[in-house]
């Protein structure tokens, strides 16, 4: 294919090939950074929590003294204990994706914060919590009987605690952290185990690099610890099971009131919590299926309105001795031009964008190979765009060229 | 001329309805898409007070030891205020209000029936005078309410209606929390948007109306629960009248630039002269007063994915345009011949260029018509989500008389270099092709 007369006749349009260029090149820079932010959000909708999820679910209930919580404690247990299916009721302050009750900051220092770690979330639970969790323990050991202490500031005043592995990296890069200590405010905790994966309540909220900054704090029934409960059951049975549970409630404890917004599956707060994120996924490919159609057909556009313009030459060459085979590969090459140089500039626009979109939002840069990816999806979309066109210009007939002179 | 010109275009639309249809299809969603978001930003930068919003003024001073860290990850914790300085505030004030949102447990009357968590806010006397809150039934309470730590409660509409049915709430009792409370007042639903004199920090902007209001004092004494942004750094035995926390919001009213002027300098006096009694470690010019709308500014109320959206639309615009400008070129020049006809019978270029314009500002005038149709339904869509904001989202007059004006304003500027090149076609040429 001689590409030379494709460049001539395109320089007697030199406007019209600008303008779909132009087309092109800003679908692809809209194309690589949209398709980024969807990347970017679905890792975050995937977040992992590092619990069984399918097989939770939090009963939390409201309206009682603090005095009042290691009795509302005994009678909740033991009634939700009761509920057919159920395989184990626990204490904990806050599960993933559930209402944050424990965030605050951590230092190496005690009384200041001098020397900052970070806002963490403690995950307040009581015995046998961990393992109806089913964290997974990668160093140091689980919470025996003794490490329990009672909290009645929100945290214990002194505990034995557990950290994610990814805080523990945080806060001390390169050593072991256990047996570290840390401060918050007046109150002190040593770690005695790392747990693989455990989410904050609220990840979204703290940056991409603090979403598993969760310390699990084993905490005596009672004070803080009160009023939120973890159930747990087989996957299948376990909507029915909280439903019983959710009914029990009131005639476990008919002077408190149960909280119906949160006692949920924790599958059902995950979607809950991620609903804006899958609302805004939604809308990026939404927008950028919208706009490959768009500049698909103003691709078809242009290229029916040339077909429509060259008839006589297309008969001309045809009557020369050119196949249909020719003309097709014309109009092709001619496409794949314009698109290429669309593309080349698209790349430069996409970067760009970018780092613009970087200034204004917590975004990282934009890997590198989405633009090769940018660049074979929309000279894919010229190519079946250009196809009906040229498929019509190859059908003219050679006496075309014959008429009308 | 123009009737004529009108004519024309239409027969010319009409000779190539799926090209027509296509450009009024791409700009009718490009302008769509841009002016549902257009609409979200506009709703949430709108006044929430139109009447008063000119008075309404927001002091900031700033009581934090130096150490403190100035921006945590709950916002700025000096954006509220102590209750020893929100009272020195309001007393230089000529009308003001102190308050602080809170979630309290509501009773119903019938015993029978499960209580229930609601928003509300424990507020000063002069709240209602200050924000011009309308009364159904009875009135606020005195400052002597206040002084008194009186156990009284104004309620909504819609609150009292739940307790109380059709029947008269002024003077029934309602138990709050723990507490029993005497409602002496009902006020007509008032829900401004955004939500400006909520705690801001807690980013609580666009949301639930408030139910109930009672005294700040009375809240105080009884400790209930506060929904918003508290930070301490000292340690008291007073609670939260320590001078140690920030908690509260303090709304004054001014009337005119004299009456500003003198507060923020009374503001940064004030701030001075606690420097000098020790308490305060930052430097008096950080005292500042922010009008209504410059607080709303300053509180950054719009979310990040609002904008991005809204970038997003904008970018989908602009493909759509370029790519009606390539449509318009390809269809301009293709009635080359029937120009050079025009232009042979003494049609003048500036006749051309007008009857091209005419073509393109009706496939914009169509275009348009589809995208208010499309943004209608894309707001509609807005309003189906779980965000906050999303039940403000509604496009009124304004909103709907730009979308027109953008869909023909961006098709005529799509269209002008078509047009443009249209009336430079040499009919010479063209003529003796045909």
């Amino acid at each position: 294919m001689q590409i030379r007369p494709i460049l001539a006749a395109l320089r007697r349009h030199r406007l019209a090939t600008l303008l779909i260029s132009l087309e092109v090149a800003l679908a692809c820079a809209v194309l690589c950074n949209a398709c980024f932010l969807v990347a970017q959000r679905w890792e975050l909708i995937q977040t992992r929590s590092g619990v069984d999820e399918s097989s939770l679910a939090m009963v939390m209930v409201h309206g009682f003294e603090a005095d009042q919580g290691k009795d509302l404690n005994a009678r909740m247990l033991a009634g939700l204990r009761a509920v057919p299916g159920v395989q184990s009721v626990n204490l904990i302050s806050q599960v993933p994706f559930g209402p944050q009750t424990g965030a605050a900051g951590i230092s190496h220092d005690q009384g200041s914060f001098k020397r900052k770690i970070g806002v963490v979330d403690f995950v307040l639970a009581g015995p046998g919590t961990f393992q109806a969790l089913g964290l997974e323990l990668v160093a140091g050991r689980l919470p025996k009987v003794g490490d329990y202490s009672p909290a009645t500031n929100f945290a214990p005043a002194d505990a034995q605690v557990l950290v994610s592995r990814s805080l523990a990296e945080h806060a001390w890069p390169g050593e072991s952290p256990l047996g570290k200590e840390f401060w918050c405010d007046k109150l002190h905790f040593r770690i005695i185990g790392v747990v693989d994966h455990f989410a904050r309540a609220r990840p979204r909220d703290w940056g991409s690099q603090a979403v598993e900054w969760t310390v699990f704090t084993p905490t005596l029934p009672g004070g803080s610890l009160a009023g939120t409960y973890l159930l747990r059951a087989k996957p299948q049975d376990l909507p029915r099971v909280l439903r019983d549970a959710r009914n029990a409630v009131a005639k476990i404890a008919p002077d408190v009131v149960l909280d119906q917004e949160n006692s949920r599956t924790l599958v059902d707060l995950r979607a809950s919590y991620f609903k804006a994120d899958r609302i805004m996924i939604d809308l990026l490919i939404g927008v950028i299926a919208t706009m490959l159609c768009v500049t698909a057909l103003g691709i078809v556009g242009l290229a029916s309105f040339w077909v429509g313009q060259r008839q006589k030459q297309i008969g001309v060459r045809r009557a020369l001795g050119a196949t249909r085979g020719d003309i097709l590969r014309y109009f092709q090459t001619e496409n794949f031009l314009i698109v290429s140089f669309g593309i080349a500039l698209g790349m430069v626009l996409a970067f760009g964008l970018n780092l613009l979109l970087m200034s204004h939002y917590e975004l990282p840069r934009l890997p590198l190979y989405y633009l090769p990816v940018g660049a074979l999806a929309l000279w894919g979309l010229g190519q079946l765009a250009v196809l009906a066109p040229a498929l019509r210009a190859a059908a003219v007939p050679p006496v075309v060229a014959t008429r009308s002179v | 001329m123009f009737a004529y010109y009108l004519d024309l275009a239409l027969r010319s639309l009409r000779r190539n309805p799926v090209l027509t249809g296509l450009m009024v299809l791409a700009i009718g969603l490009g302008i769509g898409a841009s002016m549902t978001m257009l609409t979200v930003l506009h709703v949430m930068a709108q006044d929430p007070l139109p009447q008063r919003s000119a008075q309404l003024y927001y002091p900031h001073i700033d009581p934090l030891p130096k150490a403190y860290p100035a921006h945590n990850d709950w916002g700025d914790p000096s954006d509220n205020f102590t209750w020893p300085d929100a009272m020195a505030l309001l007393e230089r004030a000529g009308r003001g209000a102190a308050m602080a949102g809170g979630n309290v447990l509501v009773w119903p009357v019938d015993p029978d029936q499960m209580p229930f968590r609601l928003q509300g806010h424990y507020t000063t006397a002069g709240f209602f005078g200050l924000f011009g809150l309308s009364f159904e039934q009875g009135h606020g309470w005195s400052p002597a309410d206040d002084e008194a730590h009186a156990r009284v409660v104004v309620l909504s509409h819609e609150l009292a209606h739940k307790l109380f049915g059709e029947a008269d709430a002024v003077g029934r009792m309602v138990r709050l929390d723990d507490s029993e409370f005497q409602v002496i007042g009902v006020t007509a639903d008032w829900a401004p948007q955004p939500m400006f004199y909520a705690d801001a920090s807690s980013k609580g902007g666009f949301g639930e109306a408030d139910r109930f209001f009672l005294p700040l004092s009375t809240a105080v004494d009884l400790d209930m629960g506060v929904s918003g942004n508290q930070a301490s750094w000292k340690e008291g035995e007073n609670g939260k009248r320590s001078p140690g926390l920030t908690w509260l919001q303090v709304w004054v009213e001014l009337k005119d630039a004299a009456q500003v002027r003198a507060y923020r300098q009374f503001l940064v006096d004030y701030s001075a002269q606690q420097q000098r009694l020790g308490r305060f470690e930052r430097p008096a010019q950080n005292a500042r007063l922010y009008s209504l709308m410059g607080w709303l500014q300053h509180e950054e109320l719009v979310p990040g994915d609002v904008r991005l959206q809204l970038w997003l639309a904008l970018g989908f615009l602009t493909v759509c345009l370029t790519n009606i400008i390539a449509l318009l070129l390809a269809k301009f020049l293709r009635r080359s011949a029937e120009v050079s006809v025009r232009r042979a019978l003494g049609a003048r270029r500036r006749d051309i260029f007008l009857q091209f314009g005419i073509e393109s500002a009706l496939i914009g005038t169509l275009g348009g018509a589809l995208g208010i149709a499309i943004a209608q339904a894309g707001l509609w869509s807005v309003r189906h989500r779980p965000d906050a904001y999303a039940a403000v989202a509604r496009m009124d007059l304004s909103m709907l008389a730009l979308t027109v004006v953008l869909a023909v304003l961006g098709s005529v500027l799509a269209g002008l270099l078509p047009a443009w090149r249209a009336s430079r076609v040499a009919p010479a040429l063209q003529l003796k092709a045909l």
